[in-house]
């Protein structure tokens, strides 16, 4: 039995029966109206990315599925492909119909590979079904779909580097603009949507953008997938509306008291205790990929810190500056801080640069890398400067 | 005309590494055409999908850029140009970002002179360079940056010590990693520009470096030598393999007889390196430098250039003979040029199949070598191993020419050392020597003569324009200037990357005594059209090559005029830095400038060259003696490395 109900109630191909129903506009306009979006961290609205690619003008566009699910701590999508890969799917076919796209890919983390058979199962159970090929349910849309298997990397999680793995180059983010909606894959119109983004866009499309809006708040609609790990009794997948507190969190999974948590994965935000009662919504503390790690009071924050520095010192694709080695300058000053041996005008500089990499590094990766470092620094700074000086 | 980019080609640099390109309208009235921007309180219209940067520089307003380069796609790494761009979150490259709806920039708040500090201290953190014992001390632009920027510490370390080991495996190219900040220019002109791609960014993160395949030493992979990289490095990463220490040591042997040959481009190029502008040429100046520096003798290529024309002009003639008069099978079709050895090795790894196709002549640098060794030793009375041969050359790959080993017909090393233009340049400095406010002075006999016609071998289409000087004046019996004002060929001018020019021959004229051994006749070549195409820079070589390959429009060409670099010579990869589109342009105005105030302006009018021919090449051109002295053969490589 899945923990995500609202996926499980879903009737089985309603969104996309009702979909093929439905002219281009309309379909856009539905997902609009639900304030759908994306769930893979940046939050950008998944009706807007559908029409700028529905108004592009080009011979093929491409709806492609990012299920490189690589932020540390983020586990969700490997659940909802593993128990509801035919939503997924849906989704896929539906964004395909609504920006008028025959050909799907499905990126999938290197490390999935054991997800493999079982996607590519379901995608041939589908062909039979006429829910994939060529005119599928009689309606005269084709649209097929591919998995792709990524090579390790974590930046290709972000759109631009995953379509730059897709064409066989190194993982690497690419100037924008242009945006994938306008050139994409082989430079035509691509959407990039999250695996949880697609399921949740077929569950949409199946009970309606009204029904959407009863969950999460104003401005963050709708349910939430949260991958829970760290120092707390029950970790797993959970589904939350928006707008959900972290200390209601914690209750849920059993994390209460602790001394700190990591919302966002790696690259997110770390909230210490006073700030439990905000609530993870995109107007309050961003939802990042919906990850938290709960940390304990025995917890050595600098510990924590490093682990993540260390993380982006590998996982940077080294073309830009402030990423490739601001990431490398910020584990040695966790490092420094560790043998008691940062200053405090040191840690004030290593902040700046961290201020800089925010602003200046070229995509998503190096922008919020930083945000770990900062946040420690900013809540725990006590914790953190308070080291014996070691030879070490 | 102006300079082509290569559309079509783009593809080969992944698209991380471009920019969006917004084609710009015809009529820039047009509705929409252009679109305004504000920079610093600075209202300027550009066309739409113009960069920031380029609008900056229309509004007189500078932003530093670092991994920009005028010949390269945007990358927009470095991020050093970033600036703010008023409703965007985070600050924005403006080398790589368009303007397509009117936007407000400022390129030096707060923040932008912040980021940019750290960005360069970040670089410099890697940077392992002492200033003072680089070769590009006083021309390295990360150098420039850190004084503009005012740095005055290292703010998050510094490298003491070099951690890569140094690439001296190239006759070429040193590679020292230690002074990379991976901007990556070398790799887009590799891989864009050139299309060769040996170069390539290696590993991830903190670890990414630039190497070559399987981090395998630079002389033992796919490279062909040009040293375009070189010339992009904005740092003291790349160089040309330093010979100047061996040159001034055969200077100071007293047994040594040191005989220096100067090529057209550096000649047109060297002043660049004493702050003079692009397009000054300091031929007869330099004359009298290098008597200064020590040099025993200064020949001028030209006279090798006229004589490749003869020889090369010579065994085009006998193929057309073989093909058009005596029918045989096996006249090999188009002949290509073998002046450029960038482009030599390129052939002989990308294309072995195609060395037929190369003429056997040697490239005037070698041509030269072995005369000095042989004629000229003889004349001297000068025994040729007490001669060592040096060559004031624009290019990098020459370096790995006068290595080959086939090149020492002499019974010597025809040519001991090339010399870049930097590295001569580096010489003249450290005599002391005021190279622009010398006297000039003329070159030295027996190859002192000035001619035209070798001058524009320094421009791409100059071999090609050449050889029709003479092919015009010995085959169809008319003087060039009835058919082309001034004797200017200007069809097969310009920096089009790839051209294409027909020549009728409606009538032909007398055989000249020089080659009545060889031709009786030139009624074979009546009504005949010459078709003939010129192509620079390896990435233009590569799509006449495919087009040749496909039996194209190229396929049926005569005569194909290769350059390894782009512009030709005047644009190699041991020439000044910088080297961008306007200064090649303004080096090749200096050079046809040469060329237009010469008498003698035809390879075949050259004195020197009917002299050498009468006194010591007695058979004629690709006579026995010639083939055993200034041919030569090639060797094929092709792409796999064992």
């Amino acid at each position: 039995m899945s923990s995500i109900q609202t996926y499980t109630q879903a009737t089985p191909e309603a969104g996309l029966k009702r979909a093929l129903g439905m002219s281009r506009p309309d379909i856009i306009h539905e997902m609009n109206e639900s304030g759908l979006k994306g769930r893979g961290g940046a939050g950008f609205p998944v009706g807007g990315k559908w029409n700028f690619a529905a108004s592009a003008k080009s011979e093929k566009k491409y709806i492609i599925c990012n299920a490189d699910e690589g932020e540390p701590g983020t586990f969700k999508d490997r659940v909802v492909l593993q128990e509801h890969a035919d939503l997924v799917f849906e989704g896929m076919t539906i964004a395909a119909k609504a920006v008028g796209s025959r050909e799907g890919i499905l990126f999938l983390r290197g490390e999935y590979t054991d997800l493999r058979e079982h996607l590519e199962d379901t995608l041939q159970r589908r062909r039979e079904q006429k829910l994939l090929g060529d005119n599928i349910q009689g309606s005269g849309v084709d649209f097929d779909i591919r998995v792709f298997i990524g090579a390790g990397a974590y930046i290709c999680g972000e759109e631009t580097a995953l379509i730059e793995c897709l064409e066989g180059n190194r993982g690497e983010p690419r100037n924008r603009p242009p945006y994938p909606v306008n050139t994409g894959f082989n430079g035509h119109p691509s959407v990039v949507n999250n695996v949880e983004s697609l399921a949740s866009a077929a569950c949409i499309m199946g009970r309606g953008a009204d029904w959407w809006k009863t969950m999460g708040t104003a401005k963050s609609t709708g349910m939430k997938l949260f991958s829970i790990s760290g120092d707390c009794a029950r970790p797993g997948v959970y589904e939350f509306d928006l707008g959900v507190t972290v200390a209601d969190i914690l209750k849920e999974v059993g994390g209460e008291g602790a001394k700190a948590v990591q919302v966002g994965g790696a690259s997110g935000r770390c909230i210490p205790p006073s700030e439990y009662a905000r609530s993870i919504a995109y107007e309050d503390i961003p939802t990042g990929g919906g990850s938290l790690i709960v940390f304990g009071q025995q917890r050595d924050m600098l510990d924590v810190l490093e682990n993540f520095m260390d993380f982006f010192g590998d996982e940077s694709c080294g073309q830009c500056t402030p990423c490739r080695v601001g990431n490398l300058k910020l584990l040695e000053g966790v490092k420094l801080l560790r043998a008691g041996k940062c200053s405090m005008s040191y840690l004030k500089e290593l902040c700046a640069l961290g201020e800089t990499m925010q602003i200046a590094s070229k995509c998503g990766l190096g922008q919020s890398s930083p945000n770990a470092f900062l946040s420690v620094v900013a809540h725990f700074r006590d914790e953190i400067m308070g080291r014996t000086y070691s030879q070490a | 005309m102006s300079e082509m980019t290569n559309p079509d080609t783009s593809r080969r640099v992944p698209a991380s590494q471009q920019a969006m390109s917004v084609p710009v309208p015809g009529n820039l009235d047009a509705i929409g055409a252009t679109v305004g921007v504000n920079i610093d309180g600075v209202d300027v219209k550009v066309p739409l999908g113009t960069t920031i940067l380029d609008a900056a520089k229309q509004a007189g307003i500078k932003i530093p850029t670092l991994c920009h380069h005028a010949d390269l796609c945007v990358a927009g790494v470095c991020r050093i140009c970033s600036v703010e761009v008023e409703g965007q979150r985070t600050l924005q490259a403006s080398c790589s970002f368009p303007v397509t709806t009117p936007i407000k920039v400022k390129t030096h708040t707060q923040k932008v002179r912040q980021a940019r500090r750290h960005i360069l201290d970040l670089m410099l953190s890697e940077h392992c360079g002492d200033c003072y014992t680089c070769g590009r001390n006083g021309n390295c632009e990360l150098q420039t940056l850190a004084k503009e920027y005012g740095v005055d510490s290292f703010r998050f370390g510094h490298v003491e010590k070099p951690v890569h080991e140094i690439d001296r495996s190239s006759y070429s190219v040193v590679r020292d990693n230690n002074k990379c900040i991976l901007c990556r220019r070398c790799v887009r002109t590799c891989l864009d520009l050139q299309e060769v791609g040996t170069i390539e960014v290696l590993g991830r993160s903190h670890q990414s470096h630039i190497g070559t395949f399987l981090d395998k030493p630079l002389g033992d992979v796919v490279c062909i030598n040009c040293g375009q990289c070189i010339n992009r490095c904005p740092t003291g990463a790349l160089r040309a393999n330093d010979q100047t220490d061996e040159v001034w040591a055969a200077i100071e042997d007293p047994k040594k007889h040191v005989v220096i040959q100067t090529a057209p481009s550096p000649r047109a190029a060297i002043g660049e390196c004493f702050g003079m502008e692009p397009g000054t040429a300091m031929t007869f100046e330099l004359n009298t430098a290098l008597k200064m520096a020590g040099f025993d003798q200064v020949f001028d290529t030209n006279f090798s250039a006229d004589l490749t024309i003869l020889e090369e002009g010579t065994e085009l003639l006998l193929r057309l003979k073989q093909a058009l008069l005596l029918r045989e099978p096996g006249a090999v079709f188009p002949q290509f040029t073998s002046c450029s050895p960038g482009w030599i090795k390129y052939l002989e790894h990308f294309y072995p199949e195609y060395i037929p196709n190369l003429s056997t002549a040697k490239s005037p640098q070698q041509m030269f070598g072995a005369v000095i060794k042989t004629y000229y030793a003889e004349k001297q009375g000068i025994d040729p191993k007490d001669i060592v041969t040096v060559a004031l050359m624009p290019c990098s790959a020459k370096k790995f020419e006068c290595n080959r080993p086939e090149m020492a017909d002499s019974g010597h090393k025809d040519v001991d050392f090339g010399l870049t233009t930097r590295e001569l340049a580096k010489m003249i400095s450290e005599a002391g020597i005021d190279l622009p406010r010398l006297p000039k002075s003329d070159f030295d006999s027996p190859f002192g003569t000035p001619s035209g016609s070798g001058v524009i071998f320094g421009a791409t289409g100059g071999v090609m324009e050449a050889a029709l000087r003479t092919v015009i004046e010995l085959v169809v019996g008319v003087k060039v200037e009835d058919l082309f004002e001034h004797a200017d060929i200007k069809p097969v001018r310009g920096f089009e990357g790839v051209r294409y020019v027909e020549l009728a021959i409606p009538q032909v004229g007398p055989v000249p005594d020089l080659l009545k051994p060889l031709f009786p006749s030139w009624d074979f070549l009546k009504g005949a059209t010459l078709k003939v195409a010129i192509a620079h820079g390896t990435a233009n070589a590569k799509k006449v090559m495919e087009d040749i390959k496909a039996g194209g429009q190229f396929s049926k060409c005569h005569f194909i005029e290769f350059m390894g670099c782009p512009g030709g010579c005047l644009g190699g990869g041991g020439q000044p830095i910088p080297t961008t589109p306007e200064i090649r342009q303004a080096r090749a105005k200096a050079i046809y400038a040469e060329d237009s105030a010469y008498e003698i302006r035809k390879s075949h009018e050259n004195p020197d060259v009917l002299k050498i021919y009468t006194e010591f090449l007695t058979e004629g051109p690709c006579g026995h003696k010639s083939h055993k002295l200034l041919h030569t053969h090639y060797t094929p490589r092709g792409k796999y490395i064992e």
